[in-house]
């Protein structure tokens, strides 16, 4: 008996160590989703982020229709790597929202003139306010608004081509 | 020769440079608020909440913009009127409980509460059951 005993911290660590073997294999997700999902886009009204585009409100997205709404910048890299498929989604027909962090008016309008302009509507959030708002912690992000103005879907990083048909199934869901 | 090369590459180093935004900082993200008892409440916040990009930091240690950012968004709301726990729920509410550093009492944390209070009344139900054995085993040889 006392020897099975003297066998349970041997298991135990034969436990915890197995564990942590196994919790090394696995990739580490460091997405934080948000916790918006389901409710209705927070109040915001921001300015245009360079001359000859519109500026964008939380209004916008009340009546007319599901919407993207995708947060970028023009300093960030990946959002140079989603634009060609921001462009396919325009095609398709997706209205596209975009609110740019923490910028400035002449980036901004380099940044459309090499990777061209899918949005609709391009604001401008100098203090990152909207990211805290949406619960969104990095750049680019994408949120399927539905007609009523209510957060549907999160999307984390970068859109890449395999993406664009599941977002499209998701404009087309939230109708 | 070697002076240019030397050169090439630090400038080479720098290049993730170019990926930082260039828009100054929020306007409380490095400027402390004129009410120190305020500016304390939001030091002692900010320790305890954490930073979204460079995950295990506090937003008071990391200089990531947009750990700025929620140093803003943290002394302006005090300053509105806010309490902290007010702010810290406000993020909560939005992040889940990955944000904070001070674990509340929900159905996913309740066992780092339970766990040290079973620990100890282990350990006391043990002692106690070892002291009045000795203390049976003292009377009878007395």
């Amino acid at each position: 008996m006392n020897r099975i005993l003297y066998l349970i911290p041997l298991g135990l660590f034969a436990f915890i160590a197995g564990l942590g073997g196994y919790m090394l294999t696995q990739t580490k997700d460091d997405a934080i989703p948000s916790q918006m999902i389901a409710k209705p886009l927070p109040e915001f009204d921001l300015p245009p982020a360079t001359e000859g585009v519109e500026g964008l409100s939380s209004s916008d997205f009340v009546g007319g229709g599901p919407k993207l709404l995708n947060l970028w910048a023009s300093w960030c890299p990946p959002c140079i790597a989603e634009a060609p498929h921001l462009e396919t989604l325009k095609e398709a027909g997706a209205p596209i929202y975009g609110i740019a962090m923490r910028d400035t008016p002449e980036d901004v309008a380099a940044f459309l003139a090499n990777h061209g302009n899918p949005y609709e509507a391009i604001a401008h959030d100098k203090i990152s306010a909207i990211q805290f708002e949406l619960g969104s912690s990095g750049l680019p992000e994408t949120f399927v608004i539905d007609g009523d103005g209510v957060i549907r879907y999160q999307h984390i990083g970068d859109i890449r081509k395999e993406h664009v048909p599941m977002l499209l199934d998701l404009l087309e869901q939230a109708k | 020769m070697i002076r240019g090369l030397f050169l090439a590459i630090l400038a080479l180093i720098a290049v993730p440079l170019a990926a930082q935004d260039k828009a100054p900082p929020a306007p409380y993200a490095n400027v402390q608020l004129e009410d120190a008892a305020l500016e304390a409440q939001a030091t002692e916040l900010m320790e305890t909440l954490r930073c979204l990009t460079c995950q295990s930091q506090s937003i008071a240690d990391s200089d990531a913009p947009i750990a700025g950012d929620m140093r803003h968004q943290v002394r302006a709301r005090l300053l509105a009127g806010d309490t902290p726990d007010e702010v810290r729920g406000w993020l909560v509410e939005r992040y889940g409980d990955y944000v904070s550093y001070t674990p509340q009492v929900s159905s996913t944390t309740w066992p780092l509460f339970a766990v040290p209070l079973v620990v100890i009344l282990v350990v006391l139900l043990v002692l106690w059951r070892r002291l009045s054995a000795r203390k049976i085993k003292s009377e009878s040889e007395a």
